[in-house]
């Protein structure tokens, strides 16, 4: 299926402000979409016949740093029997970035939302487990954004080295 | 004077380490918590499991990771792409040059210069690609032997591994980080023989495959252990993102060297083996190692071919320059990019994005495939004991390195 024809199927079901744009220059081509409605967009491309996107390969937040203000949310969507591809792109405010969680349509996303949180703060309402993943529970900050600044000590432990430190 | 000992569990630290899933009063009176790892062998290195157990049986399972977090996407957003390529070495390091394939592939992608890479450097990539498969996949066979008590068959397919270290090691120059594939080139043409040295082996190794199948999974006590055990479905495992030889023992005939296509694959014959509940059910143990067991003979009859066209189609020739197309600054235009490669434990994923001004990716995420199979541990363990557990942490085959990344 084209892209447009993507488009036009989201829309035909969730309304016209579903999908906002296109963005063609991507690889797989990719829907940008309204945040509000990520939830209901991934459930129906899911269960579409004619999308059916049973496995969400990849999860993945990006900063866009403090002057664009903005954080987007990627998922990477695959459809194995139709053997297709799609990328959906959210925006949403980086001050307070929240979206709905879709571990109830693909249990992968559990793991990568909780990623996402820890890494960039990316709060996902609904999700049963909202915890860090990686990083220790009691780390302060967000480490992939980029405006983050490493804490010089964890737990009376240096964490910046010294010029010329090898260790 | 014998002093009384007194045994009490503490449900407040599960409070504090998964607040979300469990409270103290959610706990029967006679389930118990049980740790096992970090940094034990059967967690397969540094992985925490929190078990809820009652009596014997697996009730839940939270695993816990990040002891190895090494900031991948942290270094890869701060260094140019070929800077980059020795830390994807060392995300799945006992596969590294299949971790490097995909991520040089995903470069080259990006910078339009896939179809202009030397047939001979496509071969050599999947040649040793291949032999690193084998290599990860008697990891994971003679680990998993090893987790069910079976010692021998782990002696012999290190064995057979060290061979394979050494070849790698003669052609890269290192033993298990190699740093071999660059974007847009190989480091270095093979040494002077190798393609000798490597039909060699083969017809080494041929004969050895088949004493790993009368050892290890047509032994009676191994079929016990592993048969009917950690019964993965096809369909929570789609749900679950899980690839690789995991995916293909739930009876998914999906291999992305098939399904995408990529490097010279569509010119290799070879057959994707999947499970077929031989045992006892479909998605079992005992199936994810014979699915393993397998595609080792399908690599090397890949290596056989690749071997065949390297030493007649594309020979080594005086002027033959690897690193020819290897460009100066690799400054892709301003995209998003997903690509992926099917790496020896499942779909490894690259997501890049640039601006096109600098040659540093303002995003690169790795989807590592071991990070999603793990995540189905919890939901194909529970009900079973707790010495099956170890069977089926096994059978799934993760390497740390690059769940944490």
């Amino acid at each position: 299926m084209e892209i447009a024809e993507f488009k036009l199927l989201v829309q035909d079901r969730l309304g016209e402000s579903a999908v906002l744009s296109i963005d063609e220059n991507a690889t797989p081509k990719a829907l940008i979409v309204a945040a509000n409605q990520i939830k209901d967009i991934c459930a129906y491309l899911r269960d579409n016949d004619q999308s059916y996107f049973d496995m969400l390969s990849c999860l993945t937040a990006i900063d866009n740093g403090p002057e664009a203000n903005t954080m987007e949310v990627v998922y990477n969507l695959y459809s194995i029997p139709l053997e297709q591809s799609l990328m959906l792109k959210t925006f949403i405010p980086r001050d307070n970035p929240e979206l709905e969680t879709v571990c109830d349509i693909w249990k992968t996303a559990n793991w990568h939302e909780r990623e996402a949180f820890d890494l960039f703060g990316v709060k996902f309402s609904g999700h049963p487990d909202m915890r860090r993943i990686l990083m220790p529970a009691d780390w302060v900050g967000y480490p992939m954004r980029k405006d983050y600044i490493e804490p010089e000590e964890y737990r009376g432990m240096k964490t910046i080295r010294e010029e010329g430190d090898p260790s | 004077m014998s002093q009384r000992i007194e045994y009490k569990y503490r449900p407040e630290n599960l409070n504090e380490s998964a607040p979300g899933l469990y409270k103290e009063s959610d706990l029967k009176r006679e389930e118990m918590i049980l740790n096992i790892g970090p940094q034990h062998p059967s967690t397969h290195g540094v992985l925490r499991l929190e078990v809820v157990t009652d009596g014997e049986i697996v009730v839940d399972v939270i695993p816990h990771m990040g002891y190895l977090h090494r900031c991948f996407e942290k270094h890869a957003e701060s260094v140019p792409f070929n800077q980059a390529l020795p830390f994807v070495d060392r995300m799945d390091y006992v596969a590294a040059m299949n971790s490097e394939h995909a991520f040089v592939m995903g470069a080259e992608r990006m910078l339009g210069i896939e179809g202009d890479i030397p047939k001979r450097v496509e071969y050599i990539r999947v040649l040793v690609a291949e032999l690193n498969r084998i290599a990860s996949h008697f990891v994971a066979i003679g680990t998993y032997g090893l987790d069910i008590g079976a010692f021998t068959p782990f002696l012999w397919v290190m064995r057979d591994r060290e061979h394979i270290m050494r070849m790698l090691e003669w052609v890269s120059g290192a033993r298990m980080l190699y740093n071999y594939i660059w974007v847009g080139g190989l480091f270095y043409d093979l040494p002077v023989g190798f393609e000798e040295k490597c039909a060699e082996f083969i017809q080494y190794l041929k004969p050895k495959l088949k004493e790993l199948d009368d050892v290890l999974i047509n032994n009676k006590i191994f079929v016990e252990r592993t048969a009917n055990v950690g019964v993965l479905s096809r369909n929570l495992a789609i749900n679950y993102g899980v690839t690789g030889p995991v995916l293909r023992g739930s009876g998914l005939k999906y291999d992305l060297r098939r399904v995408d296509g990529y490097s010279v694959y569509p010119e290799l014959d070879f057959d994707i083996p999947v499970g077929t509940g031989a045992m006892g059910q479909v998605g079992d143990c005992w199936d994810r190692t014979f699915v393993r067991v397998q595609e080792v003979k399908e690599s090397v009859k890949i290596i056989e071919q690749c071997i065949e066209k390297l030493t007649k189609e594309h020979k080594r020739t005086k002027d033959f320059d690897p690193r020819a197309m290897v460009p100066k600054k690799i400054r892709p235009k301003a995209q998003d990019f997903y690509v992926r490669a099917e790496n020896p434990k499942g779909e490894l994923g690259f997501f890049f994005r640039t601006d096109g001004r600098s040659d540093i990716p303002v995003r690169c995420k790795a989807r590592a495939c071991s990070f999603s199979n793990l995540s189905v541990l919890a939901d194909i363990s529970r009900g079973y004991m707790i010495a099956d557990l170890v069977a089926i942490i096994g059978s799934i085959d993760f390497v740390m390195g690059e769940v944490d990344r």
